[in-house]
């Protein structure tokens, strides 16, 4: 569909949490943009899709999920997020695929325009190759177009850290730190309590995670920066945060999906589905991290897709990559939440749009002018989770032969068509 | 826990309910080590004859897969498999392809496509047991012979086994387990033992770092000063101080260690006077043991060893040797 042409999705029920609007409302796309809600905005007729009985949400804004490098983006993990209504994704440095000059970013920008399935957000990197010394070029990284800057979950000591606070809030970046602390994890594959005890795991205790938050706020609170906290999974954390939100430091935070969902208990007989980081921790972990959800003081939830799977998932335990395929599971799962009441939708539909967004200081919302990304939903539609229906290379996932809720229809990207659910032969 | 330890031991019994692998005592029903024991009781005299074997794995293809270096433990194996008359291979595994890039499923697949019966299988990674046997064909048995930390249920069994031997049950005994808990396979398959054959009164003795509070949770007491650990025990179960982890701070020096912890006569008059001295080996003098009490008349070091043989045969036999195809 040229971007000229209009479009109307008709008779949908549209929820925008970033202005609480919840209502039946048609939208009117044109140039790639959304140009009415509601009533036409002039006689003007295009192409109509009826999506009566389904949702119309802001594509999903995912602030951790892997797709390859700058220089091999994967196609097939983009369309995976495509099918699972993301159209934002933020992209951390990583040890083989370092964002840390503006020529490599402007490569994984390049890329994703030419795939053109996916926005991706590119977080530069705090250190020069990730090496926790010297700083990166953080002013010409800003002006490449990076908001955010982090360490992808490489050591960096609390010195080089101060500085970089210091430095990135005169850039106006927002600095990126994972909630676990390199030296207390060191070693560890899971958390640290009675199941690694039982399972002789070597585990990764909250410490981690509370020493690492705990080093952040407090040079935040010195140094005024921006400060965005990724992967928090323990109660100990929600409590460090939920106390420098209250003392009006600029912090935000982000969990994985998986930690909402399952506990250290979940890894079973040493089920590679469940060997992830931030590691599943306990019950009362979860419970934290839910009610956090619940009352906002959790800004986004992430799929944290690591598509890993063949030798890097058939290994030991201890052995294997951390990480699982989670693009097409996010949108279900929190949904999920939702069901099993607690979570009321709008928090949960903010979680994975207009407060990621917020992090990344673009998209996320439905609104007159905004780019028409977004996502056709079929709230009640399950799905098992197979080879049939899963987009990702990867099958290592917790939710693998799993019958899911919540289905995504139609993903559009800037009015374009990147995804659209293909109906099996029967016409259910 | 129970549930955890279900999900460990289910993979265990084939679907008639026989013993198919053993990977953990975790999860098996006590029946299983009772037959285990009786089916121990009826081999242990073979090796006092002179012709030392009998048929229950003949024709029968064990391989002894150690990628972790271990002598007494293969040695013992290798004479358990020989004397239940099964071919046996031991591959070397430091010149083998694992060591060339191959995976361990590959390696794995290879040794399974030669038509083999039975792995026995020592690795340095937890886990690294079930894994193998979620992968093997229906026909294949595997017997874990050590994975990382988590379990040796053999070594396990034979000291129950002797226990057992000693005193005719262990219900009621008091037992303690002392030395380097956190890093040991050894003292985990011997609380998962313990418990499911009714001792309840367990104590893990030793510093923090190496038995933290958290392993309580696996249903014992910590006690970090042995003169409480050791009061009134039946049984002192002795664990390697693993000299390669001091160089984390686990423990200041041997010097120390042996000081505070060493299994000493003196530390041992708090213990009951006919208590039982027991260690998995190999042991390191002076620094967890002293001579004089590892050599002394409580200890069972020795018939341990002997008895590691008719253990190994009957977990061989139970796992390697079930089906209507055997001699058995």
């Amino acid at each position: 569909m040229p971007e000229t042409t209009r479009l109307t999705l008709r008779g949908g029920r549209v929820i925008n949490p970033a202005s609480g609007t919840d209502a039946q409302l048609d939208v009117h796309i044109e140039g790639g943009r959304i140009i009415g809600l509601g009533a036409a905005p002039d006689s003007a007729r295009g192409q109509i899709i009826d999506v009566a009985g389904h949702w119309v949400l802001p594509g999903l804004v995912d602030l951790s999920g892997q797709v390859g490098s700058p220089d091999a983006l994967s196609r097939g993990e983009l369309l995976a997020a495509a099918a699972g209504g993301i159209t934002q994704l933020a992209v951390a440095p990583r040890v083989d695929a370092g964002l840390d000059s503006p020529a490599v970013i402007g490569r994984l920008r390049d890329g994703a325009r030419a795939l053109g399935l996916l926005r991706l957000a590119p977080i530069g990197a705090l250190t020069a190759g990730l090496c926790g010394e010297q700083l990166a070029e953080l002013g010409l990284l800003r002006r490449a177009g990076c908001r955010l800057v982090g360490q992808g979950g490489q050591p960096i000591g609390a010195r080089v850290l101060r500085r970089a606070f210091e430095y990135a809030r005169g850039h106006d970046l927002t600095v990126v730190v994972d909630a676990e602390d390199a030296q207390l994890a060191a070693g560890g594959c899971m958390h640290e309590g009675a199941v690694s005890a039982q399972l002789g795991l070597t585990g990764i205790p909250v410490a981690a995670e509370v020493a690492a938050l705990s080093l952040a706020l407090a040079l935040a609170t010195t140094c005024d920066t921006r400060i965005h906290l990724h992967g928090l999974s323990s109660a100990a954390g929600v409590a460090l945060l939920r106390a420098a939100k209250g003392a009006g430091l600029p912090v935000t935070a982000d969990t994985p999906i998986w930690n909402l969902h399952y506990t250290d208990l979940d890894i079973g007989a040493y089920d590679p589905a469940f060997h992830l980081r931030p590691p599943l921790r306990e019950a009362g972990d979860r419970a934290a991290l839910r009610e956090a959800l619940a009352d906002g003081t959790l800004d986004a939830v992430c799929s944290d897709h690591r598509p890993y799977d063949g030798e890097a998932k058939r290994q030991p335990f201890a052995r294997c990559a951390a990480g699982v395929a989670g693009f097409e599971a996010l949108l279900p799962l929190i949904l999920d939440l939702v069901q099993g009441g607690g979570l009321p939708l709008p928090r949960a539909l903010a979680a994975v749009t207009s407060g990621p967004a917020a992090v990344l200081g673009d998209g996320g919302r439905l609104a007159v002018g905004a780019l028409a990304d977004l996502c056709v939903v079929d709230p009640g539609r399950a799905w098992t989770v197979d080879a049939s229906t899963w987009h990702s290379g990867a099958q290592c996932t917790p939710v693998w032969g799993r019958t899911l809720r919540g289905r995504v229809l139609l993903t559009l990207l800037g009015g374009q068509a990147v995804y659209r659910l293909q109906e099996p032969a029967d016409g259910r | 826990m129970s549930g955890l330890a279900q999900r460990l031991g289910a993979i265990q019994y084939d679907a008639q309910g026989r013993l198919r692998h053993l990977l953990t005592l975790e999860g098996l029903r006590r029946e299983t080590l009772e037959e285990l024991f009786t089916l121990a009781d009826s081999l242990v005299e073979v090796g006092a004859r002179s012709v030392k074997n009998v048929p229950l794995l003949r024709g029968k293809t064990v391989v002894l897969l150690f990628f972790e270096a271990s002598t007494r433990t293969r040695t013992t194996f290798e004479i358990a498999a020989k004397r239940l008359s099964a071919d046996v291979v031991t591959l070397d595994v430091p010149a083998s392809s694992t060591s060339k890039g191959e995976s361990l499923l590959d390696t794995i697949a290879n040794l399974q496509a030669m038509q083999t019966d039975a792995f026995v299988v020592r690795h340095a990674d937890s886990g690294a047991a079930h894994l193998i046997a979620r992968n093997v064909a229906p026909q294949v048995a595997v017997v874990n012979a050590g994975d990382g930390c988590h379990a040796h249920p053999t070594q396990a069994l034979l000291d129950l086994y002797t226990i057992r031997q000693r005193r005719g049950s262990l219900a009621g005994l008091k037992v303690a387990i002392v030395g380097d808990v956190l890093h040991s396979r050894v003292a985990r398959s011997q609380l998962a033992g313990l418990h499911l054959l009714g001792v309840s009164d367990i104590r893990l003795v030793g510093p923090a770092t190496l038995v933290p509070q958290r392993l309580a949770q696996l249903g014992a007491r910590v006690c970090h000063d042995p003169r409480e650990g050791l009061a009134d025990v039946d049984v002192v179960m002795m664990l390697r101080l693993q000299r390669e982890r001091m160089a984390g701070g686990f423990v200041p020096s041997d010097r120390e260690y042996f000081e505070l912890y060493g299994l000493t006569e003196t530390a041992l008059t708090v213990a009951k006077p006919d208590a039982l001295v027991m260690h998995p080996g190999p042991i390191n003098r002076g620094v967890e043991i002293a001579s004089a009490v590892a050599d002394g008349g409580r200890s069972l070091i020795l018939p341990q060893v002997t008895n590691g043989i008719a253990i190994r045969m009957a977990v061989l036999a139970q796992t390697a040797g079930r089906g209507a195809d055997t001699d058995a």
